[in-house]
């Protein structure tokens, strides 16, 4: 079974949104994603100051099989991309929760972050999608 | 559901993602597409292939059948044993499908065949060899597993049938011998040296279980996919079809028209030639970051556009690599379009990858 913390958000498209301290989030792709994708080999990370609306494709991962598109689960500006992605594409493989971060962005609203499916919710999804 | 070779619960027990594949349910990976294809590259490896099909053909007119079917020249077999690897050609020339011949004796010869094309090759087949009176055998109840790698062949020998395993070992490379209901051939699809071995569906399991008992790691069809890739072996469907002759497709090598040997396709190839072949078939190497992958654009400047036709990340060269249908004029460096950016990417001749070396400047 696949890893769903507690303390996360999630979205169907299996991105995951992890509220910082600073009113931040911090946004990634979930370690069910990561192994369905594969080995991942390229990603490509939105760059800081970009305004994205919730559904926008604003990262791209790649595996050795097929590139897929990340989604901003919510509105709001990039603070960061994670460069480290550039050269260690694994970590999201490896860290999908952790060091395999994508992107950070400053909420428009909070209540769209709180609106977002909780774990119980996301795991009733998956499995309804198994 | 798709259909499933005989190791198809062997695979779900080692615990392998399935996908379909011309029809087939076959593993992907079975955890890490890398680390299977350094395992070829570096050790060993095995693949159930039994989705292809091996198609017997039998009869005194075998050899004369064969001459007027495929593109290459079986005049090329004279040493019982030897493979030959060819396109069998529509009359306009378009590639109904790449496969391997091997010579048997003057009655028997042996095809092995695509899994999506199967079915369409042999009712082609057995059309064309009704006035030769050739039997066009399909043997579905063979598998067949290509151990592949370094050690692939020392591994593999340990595992066949005793009375196989000295002419297995003798074997020269792209030669075979049936040994029994048993046939071992030293070919693959990697770039590495190795052995595909086709017997009995109903020991298939048994050998399988004994070459990972000898460490023969498990690969599936994503690490199939990337060392063929490397290799720079085409992918029927893929590199080439029935829209393109084997002209376009980085193929004229396979096909033998010096002398005046008539063979389906060849007036077409002819007439193609004399024309002038439009398009080519290249290597490219990317230079930017970033993945080639099959349909994206390539842009030659003064010369025009053309496609990928095949694009990974190449595990051993950790870069990514593809091959691109492109004007013939086409030399030195073009752009491929990824996500409506143009990058960098360089033209080079294939093979990328041979005996887990690079054989391009990278």
């Amino acid at each position: 079974m696949s890893n769903v913390p507690g303390d996360l958000r999630y979205t169907r498209s299996h991105e995951w949104v992890r509220t910082l301290p600073d009113g931040s989030v911090e946004i990634g792709i979930t370690d069910h994603a990561q192994s369905a994708l594969g080995d991942l080999v390229f990603v490509e990370v939105p760059e800081a100051g970009r305004q994205v609306t919730s559904g926008d494709a604003f990262a791209v991962v790649e595996s050795v099989k097929a590139a897929s598109d990340v989604y901003s689960p919510i509105a709001g500006e990039v603070l960061a991309g994670n460069d480290s992605l550039a050269t260690e594409p694994e970590l999201v493989n490896q860290e999908p929760y952790g060091l395999g971060w994508i992107a950070r962005v400053k909420p428009g609203s909070m209540a769209e972050v709180e609106a977002l499916l909780d774990a119980n919710q996301y795991a009733e999804h998956l499995a309804s999608e198994a | 559901m798709g259909e499933r070779t005989p190791l198809y619960q062997t695979h779900l027990d080692a615990g392998a993602r399935m996908v379909d594949f011309g029809g087939w349910d076959m593993p992907v990976h079975y955890g890490s597409q890398i680390e299977e294809h350094h395992s070829v590259r570096r050790d060993a490896g095995m693949f159930d292939v039994s989705h292809m099909c091996a198609v017997d053909l039998r009869g005194p007119r075998t050899r004369s059948f064969l001459s007027y079917l495929i593109a290459n020249d079986v005049a090329r077999l004279s040493a019982p044993g030897k493979a030959l690897y060819t396109c069998m050609l529509r009359e306009d020339g378009g590639v109904i499908d790449d496969l391997i011949v091997y010579f048997l004796d003057e009655s028997w010869f042996r095809v092995v065949v695509n899994a999506g094309t199967a079915a369409k090759d042999i009712s082609w087949m057995t059309r064309q060899a009704e006035p030769f009176g050739v039997e066009v055998r399909p043997r579905r109840d063979l598998a067949i597993v290509a151990v592949q790698g370094p050690n692939a062949r020392e591994k593999a020998a340990r595992c066949l049938p005793e009375a196989c395993t000295s002419a297995a070992l003798a074997l020269e490379a792209f030669f075979a011998a049936p040994c029994g209901d048993w046939f071992v051939g030293r070919t693959g699809y990697t770039g590495e040296d190795g052995f595909e071995v086709i017997l009995p569906a109903t020991a298939v399991a048994g050998f399988w279980m004994a070459l990972a008992g000898t460490g023969v790691r498990p690969c599936g069809l994503g690490a199939r996919d990337t060392l063929r890739l490397e290799a720079g072996m085409n992918l029927y469907g893929s590199d080439m079809d029935e829209s393109v002759t084997p002209l376009e497709s980085g193929l004229a090598w396979t096909v033998a028209m010096k002398d005046d040997r008539d063979f389906i396709g060849r007036a077409a190839l002819e007439a193609q030639r004399s024309r002038g072949v439009a398009r080519k078939l290249v290597g490219l190497v990317l230079e930017d970051r970033g993945v080639l992958r099959a349909h994206q654009k390539v842009i030659v400047a003064g010369a025009g556009e053309g496609e990928l036709t095949s694009g990974t990340f190449s595990p051993t060269l950790e870069r990514s690599i593809g091959l691109a249908r492109v004007p013939a004029a086409t030399t030195g460096r073009v752009q491929v379009e990824i996500r409506g950016k143009p990058l960098e990417a360089r033209v080079v001749k294939p093979p990328f990858v041979r005996f887990g070396k690079a054989v391009i400047e990278l």
